[in-house]
């Protein structure tokens, strides 16, 4: 973006004719700006959206103190909760809030991050008046989170997929399974540590979680792979 | 079980079988582990995973606009969606709005598609259940729609047709008159179809009451599209997040009552109606003007999540994009498939009935295996 460059000549001395040049540029502009209509928006900059806080949003008070952090972005509130009481606020959003339907569930991985390595987001929709809301709960790397699919149906795959491409554990699932790669593949394609390029078995990179074995691809010694 | 527990007048035992994934009626690489009584599903295991090509972790290593065409491969009878779906999602990140006749003509090309994707439905949905002959009417018409498709941007199936902040090609000469012939001659290729189908005595028995799903069940297991809205459920992105300019068009969201085949069947045909009148009035309201944003050469997002979703054939397809400060990479996109949360219900669908009543509601569910494993 040329916007991000520095401008050259920026450092060398500006004489007294330049700057009276650039102030009758600079004038003449503005006396173009004044009589031009205004633009439309497709032909103004973009502007990017910005995020505000979002405590005082009706679901994140009716949650009390369950919810740590709100965040408006793009006009959606996303609440961070924590992980351990998922099944709570859960059950509490689709009883007693009316969010009867998940939209989605996934994961975001952040190896660097201190607070834990996953984000599980949540994404849940209400009928009534066709509000969304997104449910954000932090994990560190080797904690497991509670299964919602005893409240939403749809969790089941979605819980599978998240487990699957990230290794995250979720309790009282009622079959945590692979769902995407196949029983015995090694690791968790969509962690940041894995190979965009992929890996064979015999050169696994969690050997000691998941023995190596199984696959399409099976190295054999000598043939090279 | 006739004469008691203790004895029984067959002893029937359960039998397992594989059904898949190279099967025709399978609509692609889907296996299902079934267990079987007699012709009775007792329990039916969808297995999926044959076609994942890990899209999701490409998309993190490429810039945002080379993202566009590996979501064509997503679901690719359906590619329109898909790109309108990653780049309404992007703008909804950078804040670009678009020109009302890039809009425009996004919703054209999305609703010839989404013709075109109900026509695969039928054809195959037909075949399936052993109505050999609308494969060959519907394929005709739908090669009509391709031949507009190739003619504005030269794919036929992969489209890769839209850019973030507009599209990338105005209009062929002539292509407007070529629409709209089309668009006037479609409503009477429906009626010829329902001719064939709709009381035809051996559809009927084949798709009524089967593949029933209440409303309540319908919402628990997440469904969307033509699925939710065949057990009477009102729901349609178009009208409850409009995109583009779909606030600005009219038209209706069919539903049905008896939450069956049938019922999906007369919901997808009422869809194809509503999208020919959506494609008259927006053939009528095209402006004229640029078909591209000011949108800058290289694009940087600002730090955030953004889930955007559009009303794709099958459901509600959405794209969620976590971006990083001054990126010019998605650092995740969770891409939210509709046919991957309905296939999920299919266990619950197909649960005690015969096993030639599981092609009828696969064919229902029209599932999309790409999508599905991404």
């Amino acid at each position: 973006m040329s916007d991000d460059k520095p401008t050259p000549n920026t450092d060398e001395p500006v004489t007294g004719a330049e700057v009276d040049k650039a102030a009758e540029i600079a004038a003449a502009k503005a006396k173009v700006a004044e009589e031009a209509p205004p633009k439309n928006p497709w032909e103004e900059k973009p502007v990017p959206p910005v995020h505000s806080d979002a405590m005082d949003d009706d679901d994140v008070v009716a949650l009390e103190g369950l919810v740590v952090s709100a965040d408006l972005f793009t006009g959606t509130v996303t609440a961070t909760v924590e992980a351990e009481k998922i099944l709570d606020v859960c059950r509490f959003l689709k009883e007693e809030r009316g969010y009867a339907f998940l939209v989605d569930l996934t994961a975001i991985d952040w190896p660097e991050r201190e607070e834990g390595r996953f984000d599980i987001i949540y994404w849940l929709h209400r009928h009534e008046d066709s509000k969304r809301l997104r449910l954000r709960a932090i994990l560190a790397e080797d904690q497991a989170i509670e299964s919602v699919e005893s409240i939403w149906g749809a969790a089941n795959w979605m819980e599978r997929e998240v487990y699957d491409l990230f290794g995250v554990i979720f309790e009282n699932h009622p079959g945590l399974e692979r769902i995407l790669t196949w029983e015995g593949f090694n690791g968790h394609p969509l962690r940041k540590d894995f190979p965009v390029e992929g890996i064979d078995t015999g050169a696994a990179i969690y050997p000691d979680v998941y023995p190596p074995g199984g696959g399409p691809i099976v190295a054999d010694e000598g043939e090279g792979a | 079980m006739m004469n008691g527990p203790e004895r029984p007048l067959f002893d029937v035992e359960e039998m397992e079988i594989s059904f898949g994934p190279q099967h025709p009626a399978t609509h692609g690489v889907l296996r299902l582990q079934m267990k079987l009584d007699g012709e009775r599903i007792v329990e039916a295991k969808p297995i999926i995973g044959y076609l994942h090509r890990g899209t999701e972790k490409l998309f993190e290593t490429m810039t945002f606009p080379a993202c566009i065409p590996h979501t064509d491969r997503l679901d690719y009878v359906n590619a329109a969606h898909n790109n309108q779906g990653f780049c309404i999602t992007m703008e909804k990140l950078l804040g670009i709005s678009i020109p009302p006749r890039a809009a425009y003509l996004r919703m054209i090309l999305a609703e010839l598609q989404r013709l075109a994707s109900h026509l695969v439905w039928l054809a195959t949905h037909a075949v399936d259940i052993g109505a050999i002959t609308p494969f060959f009417y519907t394929f005709r018409e739908r090669d009509e729609i391709l031949d507009l498709f190739e003619e504005y941007c030269g794919a036929r199936l992969t489209l890769n047709t839209m850019k973030i902040g507009g599209l990338p090609f105005e209009l062929p000469e002539g292509w407007l008159d070529r629409c709209a012939k089309f668009v006037d001659a479609f409503p009477a290729h429906i009626d010829e179809y329902e001719t064939l189908l709709t009381t035809n005595r051996i559809w009927k028995r084949r798709t009524v009451g089967v593949g029933v799903i209440s409303p309540e069940d319908a919402i628990n297991m997440g469904l969307t599209g033509p699925p939710l809205r065949g057990s009477g459920i009102e729901w349609d992105i178009r009208k409850v997040f409009p995109y583009d300019r779909y606030d600005e068009v009219e038209f209706d969201v069919p539903i049905g009552t008896n939450c069956d085949t049938y019922d999906r069947y007369l919901v997808r045909l009422e869809e194809m109606r509503q999208s020919i009148r959506i494609l008259r009035q927006c053939l009528e309201k095209l402006p004229e003007g640029p078909i591209m944003a000011k949108a800058p050469k290289v694009l940087r997002s600002p730090e955030g999540m953004v889930y955007a979703s559009v009303e794709s054939p099958k459901g509600e397809l959405g794209y969620f994009i976590v971006a990083t400060e001054k990126g010019t990479t998605p650092y995740r996109c969770r891409v939210r498939p509709p046919s991957f949360v309905n296939l999920q219900a299919l266990p619950q669908m197909v649960k005690g009935s015969l096993v030639a009543d599981m092609m009828a509601v696969i064919g229902t569910l029209d599932i999309v295996l790409g999508e599905i494993d991404r």
